[in-house]
């Protein structure tokens, strides 16, 4: 007798644990404040590359100093080298390049993906085509699109283009399939054409998947811009890190490389911000 | 006003033979009527409302609503869904004014009678909140707010109730009963729920499965006794309620177990 109601007080207990566990939802740290254990990190790298320099583990020459980087970000901020653009000169171009190609990214990845999602004929199209040259790395082809399009920038948009074209396409197409049926079934019975479904639910279910591939896209554009500042380029962030390194200037280098992430780095925390803006929605319904 | 005639609706798939989700179903219903589709799963009361919604076409026979041939959903035919139905990017008031959206109605004269609805299902004060922020009773009024605002000639209603607590549950039963009476809409609803069938029918018809098929029809008079009196609880509790309860409960128990 004793024992069955201790069983049974137990199993209340166990229950009740499990319900609050699911409320705190242990694996899905995105509610939880990271801010803390992330600036720990950054700090930990930073003194430990501060140390390794200082006392000489590591010659300048492969690891400059954190000093010897500002002094070179510094430097090279408004003037540096005479005759060579400022570093100020070499962002602007970068961020154009490669937002110009994530916008275009955007207006074309996301009306494919959503005719691949819906239709069977664009998909039997566009699937081939995409799951091919999306596993090539992007300096394989890029001589091939420098044969076609030149030297100029339109070369240099189109290969961060296609870097942040496909992923941008199986988000949406992902995004699409996430859909309920329910809702689509719902605005047909409220007497929605072909045309609402995929304008008023459709798209609008997907963001969530778009803003995820959108955060992929964008990254994947950062990853190209190197490659694409390879050939013929003046100015650019890619173009200045190579630059330096065939003169050798690590500093120039680890600086260049240093504000590509913190450029990254800020958009994907404004795409995180718009996500909460935009979808507030996600993963509640 | 719906007329179902020789509905067979068969599921085929390449590597298994056709299951027979409804056989030969023949079901004629007027305007007004209350129909109740009580059944185990697998009955095939999902895939006869889904039939009359457009979602699924027949394999076999017709549907017609008023005379006019069934054919993909309208918006004379309102559907209200179990879950997942909501659009989570719209407030509670976008929601249900969603159906005059579509068809282009402005913003300022769709707005109010979204509003006016919102209050008939109890819901003015939540107006402006986000659907994925109420509670599933709540969510489930929307529903069906979004589906009347549309004005459909058929309600169609698929176990919208289930998986809401009993409180909940009878609160909303006593809504659908006051939205039936006050117009004289055709209401097609699906439970597994006897007692839920039984009180809200005035016509009760029990589905059994393999292959899908009306097996029982029942005429019950509860909804009116309880348009007469408010009383919900006395309703289910008067013997002759009882009574048809368990009437109603041995022939489901008896088609589960393969009699019929």
């Amino acid at each position: 007798m004793g024992t069955t109601m201790q069983t049974a007080s137990d199993n209340t207990t166990r229950t009740r644990q499990a319900r609050r566990r699911q409320q705190y939802r242990p694996f899905a740290p995105q509610g939880r404040e990271t801010f803390f254990i992330s600036t720990a990190t950054v700090a930990a790298m930073l003194l430990l590359w501060w140390i390794s320099t200082s006392l000489g583990w590591i010659k300048p020459l492969f690891l400059p100093s954190p000093a010897a980087v500002f002094a070179a970000f510094k430097h090279s901020l408004m003037g540096g080298v005479p005759g060579q653009p400022t570093l100020i000169e070499n962002t602007t171009v970068s961020l154009a390049r490669v937002f110009g190609a994530f916008l275009l990214a955007i207006l074309t990845a996301v009306p494919v993906g959503l005719a691949m999602g819906t239709s069977r004929i664009a998909n039997g199209i566009f699937d081939p085509l995409i799951e091919f040259y999306r596993p090539l790395p992007p300096l394989a082809y890029l001589p091939l699109v420098i044969i076609w399009l030149g030297i100029g920038e339109t070369a240099k948009i189109t290969l961060i283009y296609l870097a942040c074209f496909a992923p941008l396409v199986i988000a949406t197409k992902a995004g699409v399939r996430s859909v309920p049926v329910e809702q689509i079934n719902a605005a047909f019975s409220l007497g929605a054409s072909r045309w609402q479904v995929l304008r008023h639910v459709i798209l609008r279910g997907s963001m969530p998947e778009i803003i995820t591939g959108m955060r992929i896209a964008i990254g994947f554009g950062w990853t190209t811009l190197v490659a694409a500042e390879m050939v013929a380029a003046n100015t650019g962030l890619g173009q200045m890190v190579l630059k330096a390194s065939n003169f050798l200037r690590t500093d120039v280098v680890i600086m260049g490389i240093v504000v590509i992430g913190v450029m990254a780095f800020a958009f994907d925390l404004m795409m995180r911000k718009l996500e909460t803006l935009l979808v507030p929605w996600k993963g509640k319904m | 006003m719906l007329d179902i005639d020789h509905l067979t609706i068969e599921y085929t798939s390449p590597k298994a033979p056709p299951t027979v989700a409804l056989q030969d179903v023949d079901l004629h219903i007027g305007v007004g009527e209350f129909v109740v589709a009580l059944g185990a799963s697998g009955c095939g009361k999902t895939t006869l409302l889904n039939a009359i919604a457009g979602f699924i076409p027949p394999t076999r026979g017709t549907i017609a609503l008023g005379g006019e041939p069934v054919i993909g959903p309208g918006r004379e035919r309102g559907v209200v869904f179990q879950k997942h139905a909501l659009m989570p990017w719209l407030s509670v008031l976008e929601n249900v004014e969603f159906g005059l959206m579509l068809q282009g109605i402005p913003l300022h004269e769709r707005r109010p009678i979204a509003k006016e609805t919102l209050r008939r299902v109890g819901l003015a004060k939540a107006a402006n909140r986000p659907v994925y922020e109420l509670s599933g009773g709540m969510q489930q009024r929307v529903g069906v707010a979004r589906a009347i605002t549309a004005s459909p000639e058929v309600m169609l209603l698929d176990e919208p109730l289930g998986a809401l607590d009993a409180f909940t549950r009878e609160s909303i039963q006593e809504l659908l009963l006051d939205l039936w009476h006050a117009s004289d809409r055709l209401f097609f609803f699906i439970t597994h729920d006897v007692e839920e069938a039984l009180f809200l029918a005035t016509r009760l018809i029990v589905m059994a499965p393999s292959p899908g098929r009306i097996a029982h029809e029942y005429a019950p008079t509860f909804s009116s006794q309880f348009m007469d009196r408010r009383d919900a609880r006395k309703v289910k509790s008067s013997a002759e309620f009882i009574r048809m309860r368990e009437e109603v409960l041995d022939v489901v128990r008896s088609i589960s177990a393969g009699e019929h």
